[in-house]
């Protein structure tokens, strides 16, 4: 096993600048970290490496946190790349269902569906 | 780039609704271990930047600057069915962790507290901040082969009320760790069918904070013979 990358890091504040365009997104808070992200397009020449990355993944649905996870960004950085991405057409976003109110419990069926599942496994 | 992504299993297209359940406990008690147990892929790794305040670092002036600080949480993957997808995220009991909380785990289903119960004093506080973000929770004991504890001495020394399950488990075990994840979910049904005041009346009961802070280390029950 080799040590996890530590992603973020290593990259110096003015890289993370430059991939975000130094922009700070609040409607980035809607992209959840299950929030599954679908490609619109083929990635283009000349786009932003990373964005570019992102099209090649999610050609099939793919969570925030794996999109996290391979670029090895953290989790906000993302957010904001996606939110982008979302406002020129280029990615769809399938948000999560169950309920986002901090004091609500989760739907019955939904709970039935991931007991299934469980099961099943 | 590229590389990094070409060993993933990808998801079914039709693939729309993503759940999400987090085991939390203290370093080395298990947490990456039953996530790998149960997951689809090698468990991830990845990471959140937040400021001293608790704000996620969403703009960049600084964000290496010493007021933010970094959290590292790993995470794997079920396909439950063509639609539905259960992320199980492994994630730190330590303090700076919860300022992140909301930003990370909310909509969460539910949490498994996993413990190690020769170091129940660790998982203390993971139990006070579900209370208090009023995250349903289930207790999960993971087998060091330490000494053996009646179940009446694990509730006491956490201070955990009556209703919230309390299993045993072998992270390391498939099996085990699934049974984990059905407990809580059959937990959360049981919850969510007593209806959206149930849960309120539940905290409302459960024993307080004070009383598992004030417990001193040395009434961490003794190991039966
Ligand atoms: N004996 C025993 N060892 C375990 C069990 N679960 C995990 N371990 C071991 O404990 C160590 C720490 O586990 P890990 O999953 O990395 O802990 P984490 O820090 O909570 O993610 C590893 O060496 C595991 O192999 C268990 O149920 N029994
Ligand atoms: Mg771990």
């Amino acid at each position: 096993m080799t040590r996890p990358r530590r992603p973020g890091r290593d990259d110096d504040p003015d890289r993370l600048y430059t991939l975000t365009g130094g922009r700070s997104r609040s409607d980035s808070d809607a992209f959840d970290l299950v929030t599954l992200v679908v490609s619109e397009c083929e990635p283009t020449p000349g786009m932003q490496s990373e964005h570019a990355t992102i099209l090649r993944m999610c050609q099939l649905p793919t969570a925030v946190v794996e999109i996290s996870a391979a670029l090895g960004l953290p989790v906000s950085i993302v957010r904001i790349m996606l939110s982008d991405l979302l406002d020129t057409g280029r990615i769809s976003a399938r948000h999560p269902r169950t309920a986002r109110v901090a004091d609500r419990l989760p739907d019955p069926d939904i709970l039935e569906q991931v007991l299934v599942g469980l099961r099943n496994l | 780039m590229d590389s990094a992504t070409s060993d993933r299993a990808a998801l079914q297209a039709t693939a729309d609704n993503g759940l999400k359940i987090v085991v939390v406990g203290g370093f080395g008690v298990g947490k990456t271990t039953m996530v790998r147990s149960v997951s689809e892929i090698r468990p991830l790794n990845t990471e959140e930047t937040m400021t001293r305040a608790g704000e996620a670092v969403d703009h960049l002036d600084g964000v290496q600057s010493k007021t933010s600080t970094t959290v590292a949480f790993d995470f794997g993957r079920i396909s439950l069915d063509e639609r539905s997808v259960l992320y199980l995220f492994g994630a730190p009991g330590q303090e700076r962790f919860w300022f992140l909380w909301d930003r990370l785990f909310s909509g969460t289903l539910g949490a498994v507290v996993l413990v190690d119960t020769r170091r129940l004093a660790d998982s203390w506080y993971a139990i006070d901040r579900l209370e208090h973000h009023g995250t349903p929770f289930i207790v999960a004991c993971n087998d060091f082969g330490g000494p053996l504890h009646t179940e009446q001495q694990i509730r006491e020394a956490l201070a955990l009320s009556d209703d919230v399950p309390l299993v045993e488990c072998d992270a390391r075990d498939r099996s085990s760790s699934k049974y984990v994840l059905i407990t809580l979910v059959e937990y959360l049904h049981a919850l969510s069918q007593r209806g959206a005041g149930a849960r309120s009346g539940a905290l409302d009961t459960a024993p307080s904070a004070a009383a598992r802070t004030g417990l001193a280390p040395a009434k961490t029950p003794e190991p039966t013979p």
